[in-house]
């Protein structure tokens, strides 16, 4: 693990994780990546300075979308695909809460995938944790818009020829205004993540990978196992370059309008390494490719966080606008309209 | 030269053109004409599904329909008494809908070698005796025109483009109408691009003064004022009115409107309408899809909005799993679908009937919803308001039916004002400790509402069955029934709010006809004329379609035969048929098109001979 910055996570008000359980069971595998995630949500929202009552959590089906039982606010578990316009119109209609959708790779990604695609669009302001575990567990094992090619899976006994998508590139392309990804295995980091994710205005898209013990065990492995996590992952980092490696010896720079891996030493220094910036897009949108199509590390961490006006906040701004220049309305004149006329 | 006077009741009139001649402004403003000097009036547009359809070709007639007279119109009119044509092929598409010697008057300039290749006439019908069941009058206007306005240098387009007004000019001379109130109109509108407002206005005035000075006009009209109550009025289609129905009820709930949204004929314009009521605070989301649309508006009724989303038949099939989200959570939403032609993409701009089932049954699970229709253009107001009414007392997804006949049609409306409209009941939980969420109101059975931003109210439901009072999710079989009766028992309750359904004519007897929705007009006329002429006769019209009126059942025990004409195939008379167990007779109409008085008239004429 690099120097991820290593704030304590304080409670600011009265209440604490505790405060957001609810008392009923967790229904998870023992072992499954999502109870991590829960934790972390439940140890970050009291910190956020956020009434416990203006918190929504919205999911759609899946193992994933469970959560909103499990988190003691305002919970709307609702139909597959559909938890990014149920939110949706939850935060237009009161842009004081701060929603979170909880949502899986079947239930984002495919069912959802259109909703997904223009929720970001609209830079509406949700925070979407997307728990990857590249299958559908709830529906007992069959691919998912992100398993891996060829996969063996209940549905493709001869391997899935299905091509996955990257949810990372997916969101960048969408149009987002922060993205990252983390791990249900690195509690740690993903905290820091879904801080980040939380106090960003506008939509926070955050793809998690959270391990299925039962279908798909394992399968983030390489990237996540503390054997491997230093030589297969690297870490991004604002400001700083983009380094990883057991000895920190390796680095990568752009060549040929690509990243490419170098190894720190004789012919390349830490200058010549990418300085990671939130900012860029194109950059961004460059390291989402890494270790899909290539053979590069896989990169964790924020890839983008821009400012940029809600659609809640801008619909919302518009009407006060309207009633600034011209007052509120009045009923009466509007039904009567202009074309009117009168019988005596 | 003197001209004859003709007192007459009611008067079909249609201003027909190529797409691009403005005929539906003209037929806009001689309706609003109509009203305004006291007579009642229902209007429909007919225009091309294309946007801008290839020019004086049979397929891009662009037409407006007026019917007024001196009592309630109730619908279009039938037949047409007297047709304005602006060339060759908006005669050709509406012959058959011309009565036997109506009257054409036709724009000569229409009538031109390329007009009638493209309207598939192979000599000129003005002079080869094509058109000799009816009166003709052919006008160059155009030429009239260019001498009227030569001193203006106006090029022969925009001279082209006065027909209209001149058009406008005939018709109120023809029918005794004052020319003020367009010109009014005119000034309000263009009274800043002088050019234009002169020209118009030189054209009105040059068409009724034709008119009265050609010896070809042999007779005017004069059309004596209808019963109308004092009050102030508008023309306003059902879709208009849906919209303000909508915005009426949230100022008078005082809960925002929110409307999510997706474009579909013939329902767009409630959209249009209702993204222009910033002013009103109305928020909308126009979404990627039907199925985003009622999701959001789901959303926002969780978080305290009226909710309400707005479709047409091929989109209502995409909500039909998110009605069933609303069902369970027992959230309020207001659904209003205007049916048009199916099934997939069927007619898009025609209007049918045939949704009925898929608002009654189309769910998976046990998963009902009551349903209002809309009877008229005005009712959609109404309907619009009262399903919102009851969408929030009974925390409930309600129907309101209208279609594409209501939709785009036009009758004046008696404008209420706010207070005047009725009261809301309503009300979010008050007291943390006493709060579950699926506890009940016992009169109505609704769930106490609280919603996110109220503390020590928070909770957490969804799509899964809950147990009945604290909203925990379970499987017990035995609560599963427990719901499911309880969501059915809620729906029923609404009879409550349902007004006794009201018989015209007999009271008991041999005939009773049961309409609904959009084909109110046309058979309202056809009984008005039977019992006129001393028929026996009996007529229900049903706004609400689920639950029925509590007196139903026994009302249509008081009958020997029940007719039911409807835009379907049937879908009404199955209902009735199975919930009442009496057989019905059905007259069904598909056509893309609303029944007709006449044609009403024609089957209730045989039913009567027939006898039981
Ligand atoms: S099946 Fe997989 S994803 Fe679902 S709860 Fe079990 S471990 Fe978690």
């Amino acid at each position: 693990m690099t120097n991820i910055i290593d704030k304590p996570v304080v409670p600011v008000g009265e209440l604490t994780a505790k405060d957001f359980k609810t008392p009923i069971d967790v229904r998870w595998c023992a072992g499954c990546g999502d109870y991590s995630v829960l934790a972390q949500l439940q140890k970050i929202m009291p910190t956020l300075g956020i009434p416990r009552e203006n918190f929504c959590v919205v999911s759609g089906i899946g193992c994933s979308s469970r959560f909103p039982y499990y988190v003691n606010v305002y919970g709307f578990h609702t139909m597959h695909g559909r938890a990014l316009p149920v939110a949706s119109g939850i935060k237009i209609a009161n842009p004081d809460l701060s929603v979170w959708v909880i949502t899986g790779d079947g239930d984002g990604m495919a069912i959802g995938g259109n909703h997904f695609i223009h929720a970001i669009r609209r830079n509406m302001d949700i925070k979407i944790m997307l728990l990857n575990n590249e299958i559908y567990s709830m529906t007992k094992g069959q691919y998912s818009p992100t398993t891996q090619q060829y996969s063996k899976t209940k549905s493709s006994p001869f391997g899935a020829v299905d091509y996955p998508f990257n949810p990372i590139a997916l969101a960048l392309g969408s149009g987002a205004t922060f993205v990252a990804r983390s791990s249900a295995s690195n509690p740690k980091h993903l905290s820091y993540v879904m801080q980040r994710a939380a106090q960003h205005k506008g939509v926070s898209f955050v793809e998690i990978y959270s391990n299925c013990v039962i279908f798909t065990d394992g399968i983030f492995d390489k990237w996540t196992d503390k054997h491997f996590v230093d030589e297969n992952a690297i870490f991004l980092e604002e400001n700083k370059p983009l380094i990883y490696g057991l000895n920190r010896d390796k680095g990568i720079v752009i060549d040929n309008l690509a990243p490419m891996q170098v190894q720190l030493g004789e012919k390349y220094s830490e200058n010549d390494l990418i300085l990671y910036n939130e900012k860029n897009l194109a950059l961004a949108q460059m390291i989402a490719t890494m270790s899909y199509d290539n053979e590069l590390p896989r990169p964790f961490g924020v890839f983008y966080d821009v400012e940029k006006p809600s659609y809640d906040e801008l619909i919302n701004k518009q009407i006060t606008d309207t009633i600034n220049r011209m007052g509120p309305g009045n009923i009466d004149d509007l039904m009567r309209g202009d074309d009117y006329w009168e019988i005596k | 030269m003197e001209k004859r006077i003709e007192i007459i009741e009611e008067v079909t009139v249609r201003f027909a053109g190529d797409s691009g001649d403005g005929m539906q402004m003209t037929g806009t403003l001689f309706a609003k004409n109509c009203g305004a000097v006291g007579d009642d009036v229902n209007t429909f547009p007919d225009y091309p599904s294309e946007i801008r359809p290839p020019a004086d070709t049979l397929y891009g007639v662009s037409a407006y329909q007026v019917h007024f007279g001196s009592k309630k119109m109730n619908t279009m009119g039938d037949k047409i008494d007297v047709l304005f044509a602006m060339n060759a092929a908006s005669v050709k598409v509406n012959i058959p809908y011309l009565r036997k010697g109506a009257l054409i008057i036709a724009n000569s300039s229409g009538f031109g070698p390329s007009n009638l290749k493209l309207a598939k006439y192979d000599s000129n019908p003005l002079e080869d005796g094509s058109y000799s069941d009816f009166n003709v009058i052919s006008i160059d206007i155009p030429s009239i025109m260019k001498e009227e306005l030569k001193d203006l240098s106006l090029q022969m387009k925009q001279i082209d483009r006065t027909k209209n007004f001149f058009t406008l000019g005939i018709a109120f001379w023809l029918f005794s109408e004052p020319l003020d109130i367009t010109i009014q109109w005119l000034k309000s509108k263009f009274g800043k691009k002088i050019e234009i407002f002169e020209s118009n206005v030189r054209a009105l005035k040059a068409g009724y003064r034709f008119a009265e000075q050609s010896p070809e006009f042999k007779y005017r009209y004069e059309v004596p004022k209808a019963n109308m109550k004092p009050g102030y009025y508008r023309n306003i289609t059902g879709n208009e009115a849906a919209a303000l129905g909508l915005v009426a009820a949230s100022k008078k709930s005082g809960l925002p409107l929110y409307l999510g949204s997706y474009p579909i004929t013939p329902a767009t314009e409630i959209l249009h309408h209702l993204s222009g009521y910033k002013q009103y605070g109305v928020k909308i989301l126009q979404a990627e899809d039907e199925i985003a649309g009622i999701a959001s508006a789901i959303g926002a009724s969780f978080a305290g909005n009226l909710a309400t989303t707005t479709t047409s038949g091929p989109g209502l099939s995409l909500k039909v799993e998110s009605l069933g989200l609303a069902v369970i959570m027992e959230l309020p939403l207001v659904v209003i679908d205007v049916q048009r032609a199916g099934p997939s993409t069927g007619m898009p701009t025609k209007p049918e009937q045939s949704d009925l089932f898929l608002a009654m049954f189309g769910r998976h699970g046990e998963a009902p919803i009551p349903i209002i229709a809309a009877r008229s253009a005005n009712d959609c107001f109404y309907a619009a308001y009262e399903g919102a009414q009851i969408a929030l007392k009974y925390m409930t997804p309600v129907f309101v039916l209208s279609d594409g006949y209501l939709a785009q049609g036009t009758e004046p409306w008696l404008v209420p004002t706010l207070d005047e409209l009725p009261d809301f009941e309503f009300e979010f939980a008050k007291d943390p400790n006493d709060y579950k969420p699926y506890k009940r109101n016992p009169e109505t059975l609704a769930r106490m509402w609280s919603i996110p931003g109220m503390k020590g109210f928070e909770h957490q439901i969804g799509g899964l069955e809950k147990e009945n009072i604290t909203g925990i999710v379970t499987q017990d079989p035995k609560n599963h029934q427990l719901m499911t009766e309880i969501r059915a028992e809620k729906v029923a309750k609404i009879v409550q709010d349902v007004p006794d359904a009201i018989i015209e004519g007999e009271q008991s007897g041999d005939l009773l006809i049961i309409g609904w929705g959009s084909t109110y007009g046309a058979i309202k006329n056809a009984f008005d004329k039977l019992r006129n002429e001393g028929h026996k006769l009996s007529f229900v019209h049903l706004r609400w379609l689920n639950p029925f009126p509590a007196n139903l059942g026994e009302i249509i025990n008081k009958f020997d035969r029940i007719f039911i004409p409807e835009g379907n195939m049937g879908q009404l008379g199955f209902i009735i048929q199975a919930k009442f167990l009496r057989s019905v007779l059905g007259y069904h109409k598909v056509q893309g098109k609303p029944f007709t008085a006449l044609e009403i008239e024609q089957e209730l004429i045989k039913l009567l001979k027939e006898g039981k």
